[in-house]
């Protein structure tokens, strides 16, 4: 198992990955690139409780907590929107809930996907984010309940 | 409000475009195309300037005043009722009411003609080609008074299946809303036939003209139709504006919508009695400036000449659709004998919203998604559609630039 990094250094490593890109072309091929490589969501994982409706595409997004940690997993009909999952699944799963929940997960707007297309309800990018901060939130009470 | 329409004899597309200043603009560093005119127009200098002169020159509320600027006022804002009775050739002025638009308009006869004249049991037709707008204001009616709604279907093509449309008709029928022209699809419907249909069988009819009062000559009274709707926004004139055209007779039946203002004529603790039309309907402080610019949009759109202007959109649809055919997987959704510059399609394997997002990134402004009308995409069995609706102001080079990025966008994604 690779060494553990935290949000804040992979968040990091995201915008540098692409500063690297000359313009919104580059940055689109490689988002979709990413949602075409996102691993396939198992059929049973794709029901009505897993669904992040965005006014446009739906997502579905599952989640599991392991040895004190989340681990999402995700689709979308969308590939775009996929694309953007599996970033946020390259910098959320694995963590652990606190730093999910705490997470400002500024590399959105440092990459410039804030202008691009968190303002508009048509993609489920901020809708997504809740959702992710939400499993968290619940383990995070269960866990706590629990002790 | 003179030497505005100086307008070139023809019709000169690029003399057309400098009347409409966002058209200069740059979007993701390229010249924007706009093709989301079914969404709402882009409005032109003219109205732009009429909305200025009104708050710079004559700010003042109508009708109570006794001062100049509020003489001004009244009188600019009553000018916009004569022009629409003249647009959509009404019997009277008295009989144009202005609303917030087209929306307001449905919910103001739901609101009013609905709750005084539909009881539990009565049938209300609207089609499966409706926007949402033209749904919900009947379906919270049909709740309320044990109502029902019963559907007109159509086809393939998305056209209204006419046969269907007259067994639904009966003496349960009371009212029928209907759509003059669909916003997904583009179908023109045959309303006349319809309104003729319904009144035969008892009913009233509402056409909510929200996309066909800029594509196609209005004339309520060669309908026969009970209500009409329509927005300013979508005829380039300003949002926030709109007009209902009522038969007399029955505006004079049916109650007030909202109370307070314009629409009273004494008050009392213990009596209240109604202003005349089309006060009886207008409370509050309208919407001044953009009722007033609505005016200059309906007057340039005239100046240019709406004939030319239709087959100058005929001419882009035609042009478009030929081009859109060429790509394969990709299936045009609304392919009426009649219909209006709207083209909607899906492309095999391929979000629609993705392709919007890829052409946004050329600087193409298409609409995509179900387009507020899901029961129709769910006829249709889509998801949604990417819709390119076209205006005076629109291009076969604009075609063309979206064309490209098309087929960049469906390389990238499939």
């Amino acid at each position: 198992m690779s060494e553990h990094k935290s949000i804040e250094e992979i968040e990091k490593e995201i915008v540098e990955e692409f500063s690297l890109f000359d313009g919104w072309d580059d940055k689109y091929e490689y988002i979709i690139d990413l949602g075409k490589k996102l691993p396939l969501l198992e059929t049973e994982h794709k029901k009505d409780e897993n669904k992040v409706k965005g006014c446009q595409s739906t997502v579905w997004l599952a989640a599991e907590f392991k040895d004190g940690k989340v681990f999402y997993k995700a689709d979308s009909d969308a590939v775009i929107v996929k694309g953007l999952i599996s970033m946020l699944i390259r910098v959320l799963s694995g963590q652990e809930p606190d730093d999910i929940v705490n997470t400002k997960l500024d590399f959105i707007r440092e990459i410039g996907m804030m202008s691009h297309l968190a303002q508009t309800r048509s993609n489920g990018l901020l809708a997504m984010v809740k959702q992710m901060k939400n499993y968290a939130l619940a383990y995070k009470l269960k866990e706590g309940a629990s002790k | 409000m003179t030497g505005i329409l100086e307008i070139e004899k023809g019709l000169d597309i690029q003399a057309i475009r400098k009347h409409f200043p966002v058209l200069e603009r740059e979007v993701k560093g390229r010249p924007l195309v706009y093709f989301d005119n079914a969404a709402t127009a882009q409005k032109p200098q003219v109205v732009i300037d009429a909305l200025i002169n009104y708050y710079s020159d004559y700010n003042a509320n109508i009708h109570r005043g006794i001062h100049t600027l509020a003489e001004e006022a009244t009188a600019a804002f009553e000018g916009t009722r004569d022009a629409i009775k003249e647009f959509i050739n009404a019997e009277s002025r008295e009989q144009i009411i202005f609303t917030s638009g087209t929306t307001e308009g449905i919910n103001l006869v739901a609101q009013t003609w609905g709750r005084q004249n539909i009881k539990a049991g009565d049938e209300i037709i609207i089609s499966n080609m409706e926007h949402h707008s033209n749904i919900v204001p009947w379906y919270l009616l049909a709740q309320e008074k044990g109502a029902v709604i019963k559907v007109i279907p159509i086809n393939d093509a998305g056209e209204l299946e006419m046969d269907a449309f007259e067994k639904l008709l009966s003496e349960k029928t009371k009212f029928v809303s209907i759509v003059h022209v669909s916003n997904a699809l583009g179908t023109i419907n045959p309303v006349k036939e319809i309104i003729a249909k319904a009144h035969e069988a008892g009913a009233k009819v509402l056409v909510d003209g929200a996309q066909s009062t800029v594509h196609l000559d209005i004339d309520v009274q060669d309908l026969n139709t009970d209500f009409f709707v329509f927005s300013s926004h979508k005829l380039y004139g300003p949002t926030g504006i709109g007009a209902l055209y009522g038969r007399k007779e029955l505006l004079e039946e049916i109650p007030p919508y909202q109370g307070g203002g314009e629409m009273i004529k004494d008050v009392s603790f213990t009596n209240i009695t109604w202003n005349d039309l089309p006060y009886k309907f207008e409370a509050g402080t309208p919407n001044i400036a953009d009722a007033i610019a609505f005016k200059t949009a309906m007057d340039f759109t005239k100046a240019i000449g709406r004939e030319k202007i239709r087959q100058h959109e005929n001419e882009l649809l035609a042009y478009a659709t030929e081009q859109l055919m060429q790509i394969p997987g990709l299936r045009i959704i609304g392919t009426a004998k009649k219909k209006i510059s709207v083209l909607s399609f899906v492309i095999d394997n391929v979000h629609p919203q993705d392709i919007g997002i890829l052409l946004d990134n050329k600087g193409i402004a298409v609409r995509t998604g179900h387009h507020c009308a899901q029961p129709l995409m769910e006829r249709l069995c889509i998801r949604g559609t990417t819709r390119a609706s076209f205006a005076m102001y629109n291009t076969k080079e604009e075609v063309d630039a979206m064309m490209e990025a098309l087929r960049k966008a469906i390389k990238l994604l499939s």
